[in-house]
């Protein structure tokens, strides 16, 4: 007998409108525990708006967005923070605390949400920080950190909880390809090691192909082809194919 | 009339949010952390601009009201003169602008810039209320750190005029002290000086309304800023008005 996998993430019939524009319309798509997600489309095609609807940082116009067996549209706060602890978020500019130290910016959640003693934190900060190559870098302010380093202590910070989801906004975006494939790296480490289910908001293209099991092609507010890198690539439609394609 | 549609919606979204902040204040978890460290911001690092804003202004009273007491015989008023504007008037007002300024335009900054570079964002996304994380404690900093400020501003105040004094009628300290306080009453400090409590509030809630609720990016960081001490400051006064009006019905005897 073989058990039903399990859904990380499903939009259903989601429209959001800004104004007159319409970001996104009807869109519907789903993702399974363990799998990862590409998110492909042109500028402004409301890649980044899926992610925050995801966390529940705006609300849709209309239709459900599932996480995890919960729908976030309407839940109260303190429900919605419960179903927030499940997911990490990589935003696009890393959004660190201006204010704190990189071990301040991860040890902050640890803190606030888990029961780990002063040690048990130092230790985890430390092994995030070091897999992100910054374990010597945790007393810098993030004034002090390059573009790159920002966004891989962004990503420390998105994975210190441990999240179910990882979501990320342009994880390689203004990096070497170096410095990217070894985000990519780590991105398909934490899938297989840990089953973390990852959606990722991209434009690079040699990225999306290494870590997609799925790919979204978002165009004019309508997801225009879904499937594994091999059937987009093979897709009908244009964008769709030139996007994953050139 | 959609000038006056706007006022009314821009009174009605600051009220809910003040209104938010006195709920969120009294409501478990308590951010001791972050009120400490607001407290420091807000607090010690307007100390010396409060200091030497009081003395120069005790310091430029009593050369201006000297000449004009004496021309009335009434030199011997004028360390009651300068007692009674610092502390029933002119303390709790400056410090209220001078904070305004200072730290209504910093709390707006800041939260501007962490709205617009999604730091706000990512604190919810840690299942952090970003609200009571960042809010409540600059309210609360600014409410229990502006009595204290007048304090600091009122002091040095009289001691500004004091030494102002000293330089032309050599008055000795004791001298200059017994006649300040001579017909000064309680009330007319301790209610003067727990208004800036409402000043306090006022600045920390519409600084922080305006760089929490800022949606124009880079842009808006600015703006909010500038708004920040406008309207603070304008609250302020008009609030100082209305709390003088309460103070004189509660103690008739401050009515000095």
């Amino acid at each position: 007998m073989t058990t039903s996998p399990t859904i990380a993430v499903e939009f259903k019939n989601v429209t959001k409108s800004f104004g007159e524009k319409r970001v996104l319309n009807n869109v519907s798509f789903r993702i399974e525990q363990g799998q990862a997600l590409c998110l492909l489309g042109r500028s402004g095609t409301g890649k980044s708006v899926t992610l925050k609807l995801i966390m529940a940082l705006m609300r849709p116009d209309s239709g459900e967005v599932w996480v995890d067996q919960d729908n976030v549209v309407g839940m109260k706060e303190h429900r919605l923070s419960m179903v927030r602890r499940k997911l990490g978020y990589l935003f696009q500019d890393a959004a660190l605390f201006d204010s704190l130290t990189l071990y301040e910016n991860l040890a902050l959640p640890l803190h606030r949400l888990t029961k780990k003693s002063k040690d048990e934190i130092d230790d985890v900060v430390h092994r995030a920080l070091t897999d992100v190559g910054l374990g010597s870098d945790d007393a810098k302010y993030p004034a002090a950190l390059s573009g790159g380093m920002k966004k891989r202590a962004g990503l420390a910070r998105a994975l210190v909880l441990e999240p179910k989801i990882l979501l990320a906004d342009e994880p390689s975006s203004g990096l070497d390809r170096i410095t990217a494939s070894e985000i990519d790296e780590l991105l398909m480490r934490r899938k297989a090691e840990h089953g973390t289910a990852i959606i990722v908001v991209t434009h690079d293209v040699h990225g999306a192909r290494r870590v997609a099991d799925r790919v979204a092609v978002l165009d004019k507010g309508n997801i225009v082809a879904f499937g594994s890198v091999t059937q987009v690539t093979e897709s009908e439609n244009d964008v769709a194919r030139r996007l994953i394609t050139e | 009339m959609r000038w006056l549609n706007k006022s009314f919606e821009f009174v009605g979204k600051v009220g809910y949010f003040s209104l938010r902040v006195l709920v969120d204040s009294i409501r478990p978890p308590f951010e001791l952390a972050q009120l400490s460290r607001q407290l420091a911001e807000v607090g010690n690092k307007s100390l010396a601009l409060i200091i030497v804003s009081g003395f120069a202004l005790g310091a430029v009273m009593t050369l201006h009201t000297r000449n004009t007491l004496v021309t009335f015989g009434a030199a011997a008023m004028i360390p009651a003169v300068q007692a009674a504007s610092f502390f029933v008037e002119i303390g709790p007002l400056v410090a209220g602008l001078l904070l305004a300024g200072r730290v209504g335009s910093g709390i707006g900054a800041v939260l501007a810039n962490m709205r617009a570079s999604e730091q706000i964002d990512a604190i919810e996304s840690l299942s952090i209320d970003s609200f009571k994380f960042l809010v409540v404690p600059r309210v609360l900093a600014c409410v229990i750190a502006l009595p204290l400020l007048t304090l600091f501003m009122d002091f040095s105040g009289l001691l500004g005029g004091f030494l102002s004094e000293v330089l032309s009628s050599h008055i000795s300290p004791e001298l200059y002290l017994n006649r300040a306080f001579d017909n000064l009453q309680w009330s007319n400090f301790i209610a003067p000086t727990l208004k800036t409590t409402v000043f306090g509030f006022i600045i920390g809630s519409i600084s922080s309304y305006f760089g929490y609720t800022t949606d124009k990016g880079a842009q808006g960081v600015g703006e909010a800023a500038t708004n920040s001490v406008v309207v603070s400051s304008l609250l302020i006064i008009v609030a100082d008005v209305l709390l003088i009006k309460c103070i004189f019905f509660l103690f008739p005897d401050t009515a000095i």
